[in-house]
């Protein structure tokens, strides 16, 4: 007894010298544990405790913020269907400012990719660029460009290009503009990733094969660059539909989306049940199409 | 005529990106041009140069209380979320485990998540553990969405490194600490070190986390979205475009520090 104790101790003892503690098969649970652990209870359970919140009623003759679990479903119904309108707005926008960024960023990120030369680092840097000052600075300089007070509008007016009346912020244009503007960056970089890894001599053996310039980029280019353009879209269309500092700044209340619903529910109304029923719709409205997008456009290997 | 035409034609892309470039940086622009502006309080018409703004940063109420807050829990953030991060982002990409695939979701479901969404859960949950909003956490939801974004950009170092490099070191009679210390770490420093400048910037720019879970505590953002409504003191120009500036030259001493090393 006190033997094999023994034995498997020399056994283990030497297991460990010889892999030396750093590849033992629980080193990856090791260094996993901690930031496992935090996303654990400060991402899923947050997740599963908004579940839990969105089926909530008010307690009878309670405080106001005051909610007891009755399992009420119906939460869900009455939540969409009261702000259906500022559901579909926030698909549209954020389908919107995608398709824009998505146009901006293409030849931008190709132009630094194919044409750039030694400026390639310094254009990166100048994507990037805007980033550093306060995105809510930079939204509220556009309001300012486009507002009344700017020189946009003044410009436009005088040339006859907009009617006297018409302002330019406040408006569904304004928002989307912002959002496609505040996006952009995550729109160019992924692009810009996966276009600068395509071997240049791939767009030479097409126009070899007498492909001209727009069959090599319909189906050497694009394709090769379907990696980005799958994950700039994500990142541009996943802040955008949940976004609603664009529409708080640029627009009015005919622009309202449902991150302004959310938080002025949360806020202003306290009611954390269609709070939580709407971030919870928003959330699985988003993963679905997130799901059914990845699937179509055939790339796996995202994170 | 049919010259300047081809140029065009050959320069297109060329111009393309001059006019993208131009409107990237037009609101970067307008705020560093207003950060000079004698406007007062309001700062919404330009009414002439002054430094006056830039000697006083300090000088509207509540902005650098605000500024020190987000200075402070980025740094927090930062530290966390890249320790965190870095540790996954090793047992990721350098091992092979069970339940790795619940793994890789796990990272990517918070990128797939909207801010508001996060926001929001992570408060309901503080208000059902009776914990007030506040400062600390604030930190732990900015720790929350940037141990992400830091898990992919350390991976993707990590991926890229010659796994010939290690296998040298060790035919060199580095034992694996000594490998690990000596090799993979310093080639894989400059990522760890590009993930703690986004975990940052991403941290320092945040306001709808941030919104959500920071109760009377302000933030640099929160204190202009607050402020937006009757104007933004010239004082948050000064910090916007200092940041601006502060950011470029890290990052450009990083690329000539990166480049001499690559020449060595």
């Amino acid at each position: 007894m006190l033997k094999q104790a023994w034995k498997s101790s020399q056994k283990r003892s030497s297991k460990t010298m010889s892999k030396s503690g750093i590849s033992s098969p629980r080193t990856p649970y090791l260094l996993l544990l901690p930031g496992m652990g935090f996303l654990f209870t400060f991402f899923i359970w947050p997740i599963a405790n908004l579940a839990q919140t969105s089926t909530q009623t008010p307690v009878a003759g309670g405080d106001t913020g005051s909610y007891e679990q009755t399992l009420r479903w119906k939460n869900y119904i009455d939540a969409f269907v009261e702000n259906k309108e500022q559901f579909g707005r926030s698909f549209l926008y954020a389908a919107l400012a995608t398709i824009f960024a998505l146009t901006i960023a293409y030849p931008l990120a190709y132009a630094i990719a194919f044409k750039a030369g030694k400026m390639k680092n310094v254009l990166l840097v100048l994507v990037v660029a805007p980033f550093f000052t306060s995105f809510l600075l930079r939204t509220i300089a556009w309001k300012q460009i486009l507002g009344e007070q700017g020189f946009v509008v003044p410009f436009l007016r005088n040339l006859h290009i907009i009617a006297p009346s018409t302002t330019l912020t406040s408006s569904a244009f304004a928002v989307v503009a912002g959002m496609t503007y505040n996006f952009l960056p995550f729109m160019t970089l992924p692009l810009y990733a996966s276009i600068d890894r395509i071997d240049p001599r791939t767009l030479e053996a097409s126009g070899d094969l007498y492909a001209n310039g727009f069959t090599t980029f319909r189906k050497v280019t694009l394709p090769l660059s379907m990696p980005g353009v799958v994950a700039g879209t994500l990142l541009t269309f996943i802040p955008a539909a949940g976004d609603y500092v664009n529409a708080a700044i640029l627009g009015s209340p005919e622009t309202k989306m449902i991150g302004n619903v959310i938080e002025s529910r949360f806020f202003k109304i306290v009611d954390y049940p269609t709070a939580a029923a709407l971030s919870f719709t928003l959330m699985a409205t988003i993963l679905i199409l997130v799901t059914v997008y990845i699937r179509k456009a055939g790339t796996e290997e995202l994170v | 005529m049919r010259k300047v035409s081809r140029w065009f034609q050959r320069n297109l892309i060329r111009i393309y990106a001059v006019v993208a470039f131009t409107y990237l940086l037009i609101p970067v622009a307008y705020t560093i041009a207003f950060s000079f502006n004698n406007g007062g309080k309001s700062n919404l018409i330009w009414k002439g140069f002054t430094l006056d703004n830039w000697m006083n940063p300090c000088g509207a109420p509540e902005v650098c209380t605000a500024l020190g807050n987000s200075i402070k829990i980025g740094f927090l953030a930062t530290l966390f979320s890249t320790i965190l991060g870095t540790m996954i982002a090793f047992a990721i990409g350098r091992h092979k485990f069970r339940g790795r695939s619940t793994t890789n979701l796990l990272i990517f479901l918070p990128m797939a998540t909207p801010e508001i969404v996060l926001g929001a859960s992570l408060l309901s949950l503080f208000l059902t553990l009776k914990i007030n909003p506040g400062f600390w956490p604030t930190v732990i939801a900015h720790v929350m969405f940037c141990i992400s974004f830091v898990v992919v950009t350390v991976k993707a170092r990590i991926a890229s490194l010659d796994p010939r490099l290690e296998q040298a070191a060790m035919d060199l009679y580095a034992n694996e600490v000594e490998t690990f210390r000596r090799v993979t770490l310093p080639l894989v420093a400059p990522g760890i070190a590009g993930a703690a400048l986004l975990a940052f910037s991403l941290s320092f720019d945040d306001f709808i986390i941030t919104n959500f879970n920071s109760g009377t505590m302000t933030t640099f953002p929160k204190f202009v979205y607050v402020s937006a409504a009757r104007g933004i003191p010239p004082q948050a120009n000064v910090i916007g475009s200092s940041m601006f500036i502060i950011a470029l030259v890290i990052v450009i001493l990083g690329q000539v520090v990166g480049r001499k090393r690559a020449v060595k």
